[in-house]
């Protein structure tokens, strides 16, 4: 069948002027045939097999951005947690390992690499504990190597203890990278029922249940939904706005599952999921925070925000398994602050707070995202932030997580830089009455039960 | 081997001689015209091209690059995209 010229003149409105791109394709390598007795071994067989794997990756991911003519932002590796690859190192012994994953990710030309990471939900061996102590010294000296710790998940409840190191551990990284605004901090993740295959960084890692080696991709459109809600009336109803955005990200879907789907081919791996996320950027016209103030709202933040972001991540859904069999990662809106423009406004403004933010993420996946907090707060303040964030997730049965950055210095409406996709972000006001006591109470929250729910 | 459909996209600001001259490129590199629309949308001139490139003398990034090249001499904006991405995002 041909194509109408209105099919054709879609696609190519979709990618030249509403900015439809693939966000990311990461490339998921196993590392556990790289385990060793000593830093040196490991880093080595780490170097090689990710140089290996992914030598070409680059190369195949700008091949089909010209072929197809959809940009293809990031090219990444996740690999499987550090933590379960070298159980049994020393703390000062782990910068060998990150250094090398840094090393890798130069010399494949991939702009990060994530899987810095340790799963403690239930509790720490202690190879993890070396590996989280020494995360502040890795994100500073290092530049692609992301780091995540999976402190919580509905089954197991959250460990309160990693929770407390966590806020230690981010404050520590913050400092570290105090020059920059201490974007160390917006390379650490801390999860509450981590997905094993989520192509986002920072986030990213190649779970124990994954392959060999895989290609995810992670779609988005924020301004391409954008661009179709606002051809719709004023009058429009929610149906027919769910309706819209179904359509729409059915379509973005198809073209990221084509392709994943050749890129794996390409790439002799298989193809693993597609995310079907929606992510901001920072540039005009591609944010979420405007989707939501077109469906009414005068600004993101105001009162209504958490339903109009229950109603458009889940209509992405819809959408895209409609389109893909194969959608997995965490598949929902992201509401990073610094990476998005509308979100940016909307805190300047005043409209939106930690707290409403905070009730967001109980509608779409990720969690706190990217958010500038003043650099004097406490870490037992941080940790209760990620406590909370955790709580949601835990009772909710879904992804949660915290991004969270204490700039080093700054105060409440100063702003910090981190240039690229990391954007710009305000420094936002937290809470000032402390949780210390609560914080340094320690153990572990039970796991929740799930036949009376309400 | 069957055909290989690609889509070439001409936006701009109208003047004489694009059909003319996009068309002699594609003669020159041994690429068929399947099929032309062509209209002028919000006084932009836009074309929209599906071509066979299966017998192309050039490589696709080369002859992406000649089309663009021939477009900035014409004062327009030339795109050439495989077909497979039109399929995958407009037809089940």
């Amino acid at each position: 069948m041909g194509f109408a010229f209105e099919e054709i003149e879609e696609t190519i409105r979709m990618v030249q002027s509403e900015k439809l791109d693939i966000r990311t394709i990461t490339m998921g390598i196993s590392l556990r045939d790289c385990s060793g007795n000593n830093a040196d071994t490991i880093a080595k067989k780490i170097y090689d097999k990710i140089t290996r794997k992914a030598e070409n990756l680059v190369k195949v991911a700008e091949e089909l951005e010209s072929e197809f003519g959809i940009p293809i932002v990031n090219k990444r590796i996740s690999v499987t947690p550090i933590a379960i690859v070298a159980d049994n190192i020393e703390k000062d012994e782990f910068i060998k390992i990150a250094s090398s994953l840094d090393k890798a990710a130069k010399n494949v030309g991939v702009n990060f690499i994530g899987g810095y990471s340790a799963l403690v939900h239930k509790g720490f061996t202690d190879g993890d504990l070396n590996l989280i102590n020494s995360i502040p010294q890795v994100l500073s000296e290092t530049e692609r190597v992301c780091s995540s710790v999976n402190v919580a998940t509905t089954k197991a409840g959250i460990n309160m203890d990693a929770v407390a190191l966590m806020g230690k551990i981010i404050k520590d990284t913050a400092y570290r990278t105090k020059e920059n605004d201490g974007i160390g901090a917006a390379k650490l993740v801390v999860f509450c029922n981590a997905p094993e295959d989520n192509p986002f960084m920072a986030g990213a890692f190649h779970g124990v249940g994954e392959g060999e080696c895989v290609i995810n991709v992670g779609v988005s459109g924020p301004g391409v939904v954008l661009a179709a809600l606002s051809k719709l009336p004023k009058t429009a109803d929610f149906g027919q706005i769910s309706e819209t955005i179904k359509k729409t990200s059915f379509k973005i879907t198809r073209a990221g599952e084509l392709i994943g789907r050749l890129a794996a081919q390409r790439l002799n791996t298989s193809f693993g999921i597609l995310d079907l996320s929606l992510a901001p950027t920072p540039e005009i016209g591609d944010s979420i925070a405007n989707i939501l103030e077109s469906m009414g709202l005068s600004k993101c933040g105001s009162h209504g925000t958490t339903a109009a972001l229950a109603l458009l991540n889940d209509a992405v859904k819809k959408g895209g398994v409609m389109a893909s069999s194969y959608v997995g990662g965490l598949s929902g809106a992201f509401i990073p602050v610094s990476e998005d423009a509308g979100m940016i406004e909307a805190v300047e403004a005043g409209a939106l707070s930690i707290e409403k933010l905070e009730a967001m993420t109980c509608v779409c996946s990720v969690g706190l995202d990217m958010i500038a907090i003043p650099g004097d707060t406490p870490y037992e303040t941080i940790s209760a932030i990620i406590a909370d964030e955790m709580a949601i997730g835990m009772i909710n049965k879904k992804t949660t997580a915290v991004r969270i950055i204490p700039a080093p210095g700054k105060k409440e409406g100063d702003y910090v830089e981190f240039g690229g996709l990391l954007g710009h972000a305000p420094v936002m006001k937290v809470n000032s009455f402390s949780p210390k006591d609560f914080i340094e109470r320690g153990g572990r929250i039970p796991a929740p039960l799930h036949s009376l729910n309400n | 081997m069957s055909e290989q459909k690609a889509i070439i996209s001409v936006i701009g600001v109208d003047r004489v001689g694009i059909i003319y001259n996009v068309s002699k490129l594609l003669a020159e590199n041994n690429i068929n015209i399947l099929d032309i629309s062509q209209t002028i949308l919000k006084d932009i001139f836009t074309m929209i091209m599906i071509v066979d490139i299966k017998n192309s003398s050039n490589d696709f990034n080369i002859l992406k690059e000649e089309l663009k090249n021939l477009g900035e001499n014409l004062g327009v904006k030339i795109d050439i995209q495989k077909e497979d991405i039109f399929r995958a995002m407009h037809r089940l």
